[in-house]
């Protein structure tokens, strides 16, 4: 194990459990807000009951996110100086703008919020809540154009060993970037808006708060049919400038190994990474690919087989993990619909929500599956065509980064445990409507002392 | 070249913000199982910095996306130099963080205890080791041409660096508890007034021993020297640390934590330009050192930045001073929302 496999290890896994908490975060801040709003404009209590319910739960995950986030900041420096050095100007740049313009916003007014019931007028309060999720939306999207930029450079020039800024109207307004903004988004309002529906399916089951949980469940409804299509549509988009900038990735993720013309989208292939050629191929669609990514059945797909082995990416996981978020992005779009269908008669479909249940912890596995295939789909490169990842990291010792991994897997692991603890278990308790909340602090309220 | 200048001035400045803002929150989570003798007690210590300490902390992330955007070289060498240090700040700050939200959350002492002591380790550790990786930074780090560092933690826990902590400690602690002060009432507010009298000797004492330390560990003064004019910066560190002491003992307590702002900026830039034009000293060579002239990023980049350093930090402080004013009357139990 080397000071960069294990640097490696420490970036997934950092990344990954702080991307287990953001869009959660990205998702519900909007929907709170909606209900925050709905609550300033018709007066009724129940959105205010709404409000301060899924708020409970937000701020619980935002307080993770949080924190997860620091890590991210300080690991570039830490475990990856040689690519810092390198990308400095922009990469850097964003990261700066990202922490001035987003996450001051963010972090200041969701104090503001918390504390500033009793404070602000009905109509401020819910607006800050929107300057909340402003900020962390805005953050989503500066650290996204850093990662297009990683994925597409664009707007630079090497001198003396490093990319420097040329054009930096063209990194921010890159279409990669914009894509790769939407669909990350929505992404993130469809996990909120199940994460409100399969919570809210769980009570409607036991016929608890049936009128709130309704209306919860109806409210997360709405924005999942938007957004699980959105998603869809900027998926197929995502893979036209793949397909564009990107040619090995989007080869790999389709483990297709000879480039032609009518090139396949297979149903399922199990890629042999050492011969160049897929062991199984079954259902083949002729042309699809070609048809999905280049817009023209006949357009020539160029496969692995024409880039040099070692910028191959891992082909089996690139290509099973977009698989499956393709098919988690399918059934999300049929859930949604279902929904449409029978939102009126909730409480007597058990079937369907005891599937709303399950389904919770779907787009959270489609998320990860998505960063899986972007990330691990773009090596061997950590900024694709300029630089390899092996090239990247810092020249520190392994058991320097052996201990920090531990240290991160054990803090974490604890971390992640009471946090979902305490999420699921608010969830389960559902919301305190007569305003007390044992004593444990309703939003508004104020808490218990011994 | 001037942008280079004026972004290393820029630097400073962020992160002597980052240590009047944050420097309290570290100062009064240090000072939590002292003062929080009752659940009470606690809940107002924490409530204290409820509504601000989130906004507090993105200054540490913003001077950090600075050294990245404006130094990238320095970010790179300094935060593989500093990695353990850096990584125990970063637990620190992470078990920190997420104590405020979690501890009331379960009515049971065991859980309750566990982020007490977060709450405290959260706070105390990064508040001693930033003084110690500054401490480091004047006195200069040993680093080779390729930027990798020679040493190890125990190399940065040098009686230099860990005077640099305890000088840290003792301004977060004063800062701290002359924010709980203005905040709090009863008991636990006589008991923060009562510490900020107690550590001010200390800091002062430290403060000295650490000037005259930094003149044989360090080559700061050479600067000062050159321009006597820049010792003005000394000097407002110590009239604020005075100031501190007169408010305090007038019972204006704002002023008082005012003033205490003062000595910490004073102290920062003391540093910061007794460093200048060195960001990251190498104590191998001096040739290694990175500096703001040879460790920056393109001139269009510190531009670019410099216009959003111009249009968001104020903007920024305008909305933070907004939401401080806001919230800065005496907490009751209603408003205890942790």
């Amino acid at each position: 194990m080397d000071a960069l496999l294990l640097s490696r290890f420490q970036f997934a896994a950092t990344t990954m459990f702080h991307f287990l908490f953001v869009p959660l975060t990205l998702g519900l801040s909007i929907i709170v807000a909606y209900m925050e709003t709905k609550y300033v404009r018709t007066g009724d209590k129940t959105y205010l009951d709404m409000t301060k319910f899924w708020a409970k739960l937000f701020l619980i995950n935002f307080a993770v996110g949080v924190v997860t986030g620091i890590t991210l900041e300080f690991q570039f420096g830490t475990n990856w100086s040689r690519y810092s050095a390198y990308v400095g100007d922009i990469f850097g740049s964003l990261l700066a703008i990202e922490a001035t313009a987003s996450f001051f916003l963010e972090s200041t007014l969701i104090g503001v919020w918390i504390f500033g019931w009793n404070k602000l007028s009905k109509k401020a309060h819910a607006a800050v809540m929107w300057l909340v999720a402003l900020g962390s939306h805005l953050s989503a999207v500066w650290i996204l154009v850093a990662n297009a930029w990683m994925q597409s450079p664009v707007g630079y020039t090497i001198r003396e060993g490093r990319a420097e800024l040329t054009d930096f109207a063209a990194v921010v307004t890159q279409k990669f970037a914009v894509v790769k903004i939407i669909h990350t988004i929505s992404s993130a309002m469809v996990l909120g808006a199940f994460f409100i529906m399969g919570i809210s399916a769980y009570h409607l089951l036991k016929k608890k708060n049936v009128d709130f949980f309704n209306r919860s469940f109806k409210t997360g409804l709405g924005f999942a049919v938007v957004f699980s299509l959105v998603v869809f549509i900027m998926g197929d988009l995502n893979g036209v400038v793949v397909g564009e900038k990107q040619p090995a990735k989007l080869a790999a993720m389709e483990s297709l190994w000879e480039t032609q013309k009518a090139a396949p989208v297979y149903m399922f292939a199990w890629p042999d990474e050492e011969n160049g050629r897929n062991t199984i191929e079954i259902g083949p669609i002729p042309g699809a690919l070609s048809l999905l990514v280049k817009h023209d059945f006949n357009a020539e797909i160029k496969g692995l087989n024409d880039f040099p082995k070692e910028e191959h990416p891992p082909v089996l996981i690139t290509s099973f993990a977009f698989k499956g978020m393709v098919g988690l992005g399918t059934v999300f779009i049929l859930l949604s619909i279902a929904g449409l269908f029978l939102k009126d008669k909730l409480v007597n479909t058990p079937l369907y929500l005891k599937i709303m249940v399950a389904a919770i912890p779907l787009p959270y596995l489609a998320i990860q599956l998505g960063w899986l295939v972007t990330e691990i789909g773009r090596q061997p490169w950590i900024v694709y065509g300029l630089m390899k990842t092996a090239e990247a990291d810092s020249p520190i010792a392994a058991s320097q980064v052996g201990i920090s991994l531990a240290a991160f897997i054990i803090v974490y692991g604890l971390l992640g445990l009471a946090g979902f603890y305490l999420i699921a278990r608010k969830a389960i308790q559902g919301p305190d409507l007569d305003g007390d909340d044992n004593g444990h602090g309703a939003i508004g309220q104020p808490l218990k002392t011994t | 070249m001037a942008l280079q200048n004026i972004w290393f001035l820029l630097w400073g400045l962020l992160w002597a913000i980052y240590f009047i803002t944050d420097g309290f929150d570290l100062g009064i989570g240090s000072l939590y199982p002292f003062l929080g003798k009752s659940d009470a007690d606690k809940r107002t210590m924490i409530n204290a910095m409820g509504p601000v300490w989130d906004g507090n902390q993105v200054w540490l992330l913003t001077a950090g996306g600075v050294t990245f955007a404006a130094f990238p070289l320095v970010y790179a060498v300094m935060f593989s130099s500093l990695y353990t240090a850096l990584m125990l700040i970063l637990f620190a700050l992470i078990i920190r963080g997420v104590s405020f939200e979690f501890r009331h959350k379960i009515d049971d002492p065991k859980w309750t205890k566990i982020w007490d002591t977060c709450i405290f380790v959260g706070s105390v550790l990064p508040a001693i080791l930033f003084g110690v990786a500054f401490a480091n930074i004047f006195r200069g780090i040993p680093f080779d041409q390729e930027g990798v560092y020679q040493g190890t933690l125990l190399t940065l826990l040098n009686p230099y660096g860990l005077l640099g902590g305890l000088l840290f400690l003792l301004l977060f602690l004063q800062h701290g508890s002359l924010w709980l002060s203005i905040r709090s009432q009863g008991p636990i507010h006589d008991r923060a007034v009562k510490t900020a009298n107690g550590i001010w000797p200390v800091l002062l004492v430290v403060a000295v021993v650490f000037l005259i330390a930094t003149k044989f560990a360090t080559g700061l003064y050479d600067n000062y020297l050159a321009h006597p004019v820049l010792f003005v910066i000394v000097l407002l560190a110590v009239a604020g640390l005075f100031g501190a002491k007169v408010f305090l003992s007038r019972k204006e307590i704002f002023k008082a934590w005012v003033a205490s702002a003062v000595t910490i900026i004073g102290c920062t830039f003391f540093g910061v330009v007794g460093l200048f034009p060195n960001l990251f000293p190498s104590s191998i060579d001096p040739a290694y050192s990175l500096t703001a002239h040879n460790a920056s990023s393109s001139p269009l980049t510190l531009k670019i930045m410099l216009f959003v350093a111009l249009f968001f930090v104020p903007l920024v402080l305008a909305y933070q001073i907004w939401s401080y004013q806001l919230f800065k009357d005496k907490i009751r139990t209603e408003d205890m929302m942790y």
